[in-house]
């Protein structure tokens, strides 16, 4: 679906169902220089199931127009107008890699509107490789070839994709080069490097809170991640063998009964 | 010591690694290190959330082996990957590949833009089938790079041809001809059976969509039928109002937009979800195991069957039985440059020539040799040898034989990785029973 945020068109999957203002609203946020389309296998199973799953495109990013948010802070107040936009009061968010950066922060400024927090391959601060940073920034594509790398566990290297047919290290590839990679990834490194409030954020914390790790996470390391999770009251760390940072594609299902009971356990679909 | 900072690499695997390991983990299969074959019709759901989950594409898995299955899974990633795609589907056949592709892209009323050297096949296929379907199809000589331009209608929806034409080795400008696809806010189909990646990878050259025969040289063993289609990822649907099948709510899965719901793999997901489920082509997982162990080795035989036909292209040329020899590492075949550019590995291993004395001796000649075999097939391991206008083409009339760029004269050779001296010793067998008739006519 598309609608306004600050002028801006925005385009948002709601997981293949209408978008019904009666249900219970989850937000799903990507990572840097992603697109929604990262959360198809954890969308479309809300979506049916009693929810508002609404899997945002950034500004900038995707099929959303505008310029890319320069901050996590701007990101997270950008969540928070979403939220507003829609009609809603409050929302569930669930993030990945930089998207954990966005909610962390947004639920932290917001905590009357968030009711459960889903952390995937998040950490308190993500600092970038500066030659990373600098690849990003200059619009070469091998800024992506490496995130790719990076971001894909050794079992991930080889595929295995849990859609028959779709090869992971490509379908992220074409994402990532959508759009011009400076405008997008360049602006999200630069601000996942800038941001430090993470950990500051994460105290403030009070809403149930799910941190799914994986032990071949190179991007975010599990000891990264967990250390986040320690300072959020009561959160809950689910770890995962053989996986690396893109854990939502990597090991799809896994990520989806964890999430699925978490968020039907503390924020309850509309019952059908 | 030296204080040179090391520069940053992507450690994704290269080309001869995912020929052999994507697609598969083992630990996920019992530890089997060779893929094992799912001889199976269908799957256990865990439970009823479970089953509709697969059915509603909530989650990824199998549900009944015409739509997807593990084994044929692992061959559509390994052929995905080593292409550079973003997604694959396999199918029977390599007609029911183009076949899909065509159904998944076009409705009634529409029309596409097809290269006329072809293997004869797909000629029928674009000229007579498709039409039944109300789709209809202008066919373009493969080097008339202008002409696919001018071909372009309103309701045109994309542009089809064989990289390299078969027989008779005509080889598009894919870099020129995408352009204007692209231009026409159309998408590029790319049959590219005659090179397999290991000696051309379409999409860096624009295409937007390949499709292979995989019983040809992917398989390479001449066992099992099988063919794919593979997705680029890079073509835009949503950019006009041409693909509404594409981008907007398909009544057949609760109002989904392929485009917006998969992006970069929307139309494999489609070809997949309507195609497979609505026409059934699916391959067999013990086809695609065995194109699996054909794939392991591609690269290793691709490099023999090059140097082969090179060597073949040499002792042809100089041959006195032959008036013609069609390869594009021939200096002066008209795409001889373009060959160097768009297959860099290697020109393949197909050879079109013209045999002295015509019709009677190409008979002759097919009739007598020994160790190449006569059949209609190509990218075998064995040496193959047919005569097209009376084989793979005999259905064209005069003129359609014409305008494809076939003699009566012409052998299509498929080179094999033999031993390079036995396949010209077979050939001098063959060349001297075909001269024979002519020796006979002239005393």
């Amino acid at each position: 679906m598309k609608f306004k945020v600050n002028n801006n068109e925005v385009f948002a999957s709601t997981g293949g169902r209408p978008f019904d203002k009666k249900k219970p609203l989850i937000i799903f946020v990507h990572g840097s220089g992603l697109t929604h389309m990262t959360w198809v296998l954890q969308t479309r199973y809300f979506a049916f199931h009693g929810y508002n799953a609404l899997a945002v495109d950034l500004p900038g990013h995707g099929l959303s127009s505008g310029e890319s948010l320069k901050s996590i802070e701007e990101m997270a107040d950008w969540i928070k107008d979403v939220i507003d936009a829609v009609g809603h009061k409050e929302a569930s968010l669930v993030g990945h890699s930089q998207g954990c950066l966005v909610t962390v922060e947004c639920t932290s400024r917001y905590p009357d509107k968030i009711k459960t927090l889903s952390l995937m391959g998040g950490a308190g601060a993500i600092p970038m490789n500066p030659e990373l940073l600098s690849l990003a920034e200059n619009n070469d594509p091998k800024a992506v070839d490496l995130m790719m790398d990076w971001a894909h566990g050794p079992a991930g290297h080889f595929g295995g994709h849990p859609v028959p047919g779709l090869y992971h290290i490509n379908t992220g590839t074409m994402l990532a080069k959508s759009r011009t990679i400076q405008n997008t990834l360049g602006v999200d490194f630069r601000a996942c490097d800038n941001y430090k409030n993470g950990f500051d954020a994460a105290k403030k914390i009070k809403c149930p809170t799910l941190s799914i790790l994986a032990t071949d996470d190179k991007m975010c390391p599990v000891k990264e991640g967990k250390k986040l999770a320690s300072l959020i009251d009561g959160s809950q760390v689910d770890i995962i063998d053989n996986c690396g940072h893109m854990m939502l594609l990597e090991e799809a299902d896994r990520v989806l009964t964890v999430l699925k009971k978490f968020i039907t356990t503390n924020y309850p679909p509309l019952s059908s | 010591m030296s204080d040179k900072k090391k520069e940053l690499k992507p450690n994704t695997y290269k080309f001869d690694t995912l020929s052999l390991h994507a697609g598969y983990q083992p630990h996920k299969n019992a530890g089997s290190r060779q893929v094992p074959i799912y001889q199976t019709t269908s799957y256990l759901f865990d439970d009823v959330d479970h089953a509709a989950a697969l059915f509603n594409l909530e989650r990824g898995g199998h549900i009944y082996s015409r739509i997807s299955n593990p084994t044929v899974g692992v061959l559509e990633e390994r052929v995905a990957s080593l292409e550079g795609g973003t997604a694959a589907l396999a199918t029977s056949s390599g007609m029911s590949a183009i076949f899909l592709t065509v159904m998944t892209l076009c409705e009634a009323g529409d029309h596409l833009v097809v290269s006329s050297q072809l293997y004869g096949g797909t000629v029928n296929l674009f000229r007579l089938t498709l039409p039944k379907f109300g789709i209809k199809c202008t066919f373009v000589k493969p080097r008339d790079t202008e002409g696919f331009k001018k071909a372009i209608q309103k309701n045109t929806k994309g542009i089809f041809g064989e990289l390299v034409g078969n027989p008779g080795n005509e080889i598009m400008n894919m870099p020129e001809i995408a352009k204007i696809a692209h231009d026409a806010g159309i998408p590029l189909m790319v049959d590219a059976t005659y090179q397999t990646p290991y000696l051309c990878k379409p999409f860096e050259h624009g295409a937007d969509i390949v499709i292979h025969s995989l019983t040809k040289w992917m398989a390479g063993h001449g066992s099992s039928m099988a063919g794919i289609l593979v997705e680029g990822g890079k073509f835009d649907w949503m950019q006009n109002d041409k693909f509404p099948t594409m981008t907007k709510p398909y009544e057949g899965y609760h109002g989904l937009s392929f485009a917006e719901e998969f992006g970069p793999t929307a139309f494999t997901m489609k070809a997949r979800a309507e195609g497979m489920r609505d026409f059934g082509p699916c391959l067999s997982p013990q086809n695609a195991w065995n194109v699996l162990q054909g794939i392991e080795t591609l690269s290793v035989r691709m490099k023999k069957h090059c140097f082969n036909a090179e060597e073949m292209v040499k002792y042809l040329s100089n041959h006195e039985s032959v008036a013609w020899v069609s390869h594009p590492s021939v200096p002066d075949h008209p795409d001889h440059e373009l060959a160097k550019k768009l297959l860099p590995n290697g020109r393949g291993s197909m050879i079109a020539f013209g045999i002295k004395g015509g019709k009677d001796a190409g008979v002759a000649f097919i009739n007598n040799v020994k160790l190449a075999s006569h059949l209609a097939n190509v990218g075998d391991t064995r040496t193959l040898v047919i005569h097209p206008a009376s084989g793979t083409h005999s259905q064209m009339d005069e003129a359609t034989l014409k305008f494809a760029g076939l003699s009566h004269d012409m052998i299509r050779l498929s080179v094999g990785i033999e031993d390079i001296d036995d396949i010209k010793n077979d050939f001098e067998i063959g060349f001297r029973a075909a001269r024979k008739p002519r020796l006979v006519s002239n005393q």
